[in-house]
């Protein structure tokens, strides 16, 4: 192992994929005898097919990807694991202007309250279909994506079908910013930068951070072909520490200013470094006249056992598949699911056990509403609601 | 999923093989390159597909591809709107005609091969799969055909680039130290041969240089 191998690895220009950027920017990978080439990609099209293919080694890769993509739907059966957790949170739900007013003038409360809002847009939603307009429109990154389920979770709580009473849309997320000042959607859900790059522009105000609706939702891995895991159990026992390393690095607040500079770079996010900081640091103008909201649970990269792949999260998105129709419920499936997402990859790579402290939630997940999650009971989440009628 | 098609032609999807294109396959072409999109256009016409339309506009995508109502769609990889094509993979009120990615997966080589020239396609409504191959390929030998054109122009640019700079700086060592052009260009090879340097690059530091002296 003297020499150092080389791995090719994509990644989406996004806030989450700071533990790997930093891995590699930061020399971890390097000190791991690994020699990374990171390869900046445009669409989670292209980093499924390029992963799957063996073009990549690695990705940084949508959860809800990595699941499809193991259970076959929508595309090639190709089984993905994930050694390592790139975060837990990080996404947003922005508004434009015009909505955020709309929500705030029919609100039975404090619309910060996920609930409050979810029922002020359902009034917004009958009102406009009273007066014979066009539904509201979201944008989304991707069918299997986590900003897809966090909306749709989000507004079927208070009433709304996302199927039948809005329209949801994939849009790229860098032209999420663009399609809200153009009126082509009036709200959209993506991941850092891009929400607080709509707020700086005056076109959007961000009604949730996502963390707001779910306590703890898995948001992007890094994934590997289960072959490749099989076939290069070292590697990824290196890769997975030099990640760690980086995670615990960038969870050090005085740290944060350098891993914004790392992930500002042209090459790697290329925005300014003080945007990527309000993410980092958990405090986030939220509306263009300049109210700050903090959280910090905004994102959480390696604190709080986030970076440990938990299988009651895969559980969730699975589940999240099940109820808008994109995967039947099969025991098969489920538990197809849960083995992406593998804890035993991550402790592997660890000298020490990261376990979730008492004070996150019980059932992982931690959602606004419904009752406690079960992951071995698909069947009872999916009783709780209304909202598709099955 | 497929579902069936009213008010068109029912052969499609079932026609015979081996015979020339069927020539009432309407393709769609997202492309932001107009340059790219015209040769493989000119490709497909010349392979007897006549209707090939070119989307080059992003905004409302989905929209745009159910107006022209096409039986495949092209895309590039370059393309971030990808993504939007996947949308259609799902049944919902919106997507009205559900596409599949065209993925031969008893012929690895040929996604390989369609991934390294930087092409998609997807196929709408059940489309047989010998229908799409020719097409799949006719793009990838295009598509490869254009990064060579594209390589070639970008050493003739950054050629003609270097020469100017070479030029300027040569100017500019001839008005400075009052030399003859030959003396100058000598001057600078010496520098480059002394520094292990390129030539281009001792002649922008003579024209960084300067600029900052102005």
């Amino acid at each position: 192992m003297t020499n150092a191998r080389r791995l090719r690895i994509g990644f989406i220009p996004l806030a989450d994929a700071t533990a790997l950027l930093v891995a590699v920017d930061k020399g971890f990978t390097a000190e791991e005898g690994l020699d990374v080439d990171l390869v900046r990609e445009v669409s989670w099209s292209n980093m499924r097919d390029k992963l799957n293919i063996g073009l990549f080694d690695a990705a940084h890769l949508i959860a809800p990807v990595a699941i499809a993509s193991s259970l076959g739907l929508g595309h090639v059966k190709v089984p993905i694991v994930a050694p390592f957790g790139l975060g837990i949170n990080g996404n947003a739900i922005t508004v434009s202007p015009a909505l955020y007013e709309a929500i705030k003038a029919v609100a039975d409360g404090d619309i910060v309250d996920p609930m409050v809002s979810s029922r002020a847009l359902a009034k917004v939603v009958a009102a406009r279909k009273s007066r014979g307009e066009e539904p509201l429109t979201f944008g989304m990154t991707f069918p299997f994506s986590t900003h897809n389920y966090h909306l749709r979770f989000w507004m079927a709580a208070g009433g709304v079908d996302p199927d039948e009473d809005v329209r949801l849309v994939v849009l790229p997320p860098p032209f999420m910013v663009d399609s809200l000042a153009n009126r082509h959607v009036d709200g959209f859900c993506v991941n850092a930068p891009w929400n607080s790059i709509a707020v700086d522009l005056g076109i959007g105000h961000i009604l949730h951070f996502v963390s707001e609706i779910l306590l703890r939702a898995a948001e992007k891995v890094l994934a590997v072909r289960q072959k490749w895991a099989d076939d290069n159990p070292d590697l990824l026992l290196r890769l997975t520490r030099a990640h760690r390393r980086a995670a615990e690095y960038v969870e050090q607040p005085n740290n944060h200013e350098a891993v914004a500079t790392i992930l500002a770079a042209p090459d790697r996010i290329g925005v300014r470094a003080e945007v990527i900081l309000r993410t980092l640091d958990g405090k986030l103008k939220v509306s263009p006249q300049g109210a700050v909201r903090e959280s910090d649970r905004y994102l959480l990269v390696g604190r709080a056992a986030a970076a440990r792949p938990d299988p009651a999260q895969a559980a969730w998105l699975y589940a999240q598949m099940v109820r808008w129709g994109q995967a039947p419920l099969s025991r098969e499936m489920l538990a197809q699911a849960k083995a992406v997402f593998r804890p035993d990859l991550y402790d592997a790579a660890m000298s020490s056990v990261d376990r979730m402290p008492d004070s996150e939630p019980k059932d992982h997940i931690g959602a606004f509403a419904g009752p406690a999650f079960d992951p071995d009971d698909i069947a009872g989440h999916l009783a709780a609601w209304k909202i598709p009628r099955q | 999923m497929a579902g069936n098609r009213t008010g068109r032609d029912t052969r499609k999807g079932a026609g015979p093989l081996g015979n020339s294109p069927d020539q009432t396959l309407k393709i769609v072409i997202v492309d932001e390159s107009e340059i790219r999109a015209a040769i493989l256009k000119e490709g497909l016409r010349e392979a007897g597909y006549v209707e090939v339309i070119h989307i080059s506009e992003m905004t409302n995508l989905l929209d745009r591809i159910y107006k022209i109502d096409p039986d495949v769609v092209l895309i590039d990889l370059e393309n971030p709107s990808r993504d939007v094509l996947e949308q259609m993979f799902q049944v919902s009120r919106i997507v009205r005609r559900p596409i599949a990615m065209f993925v031969d997966q008893s012929d690895t080589a040929s996604i390989q091969a369609s991934v390294d020239a930087g092409v998609s396609a997807y196929i709408v409504g059940g489309l047989q799969k010998d229908r799409i191959k020719p097409i799949l390929d006719l793009c990838i030998s295009r598509f490869n055909a254009f990064s060579n054109l594209q390589q070639q122009l970008d050493v003739a640019q950054s050629a003609l680039t270097e020469r100017k700079v070479i030029d300027r700086a040569k100017g500019i060592l001839m008005t400075e130290k009052n030399l003859g052009e030959e003396e100058a260009y000598a001057l600078m090879r010496r520098a480059a041969m002394n520094k292990n340097m390129k030539i281009v690059e001792i002649a922008q530091s003579i024209v960084t240089a300067a600029e900052m002296l102005k």
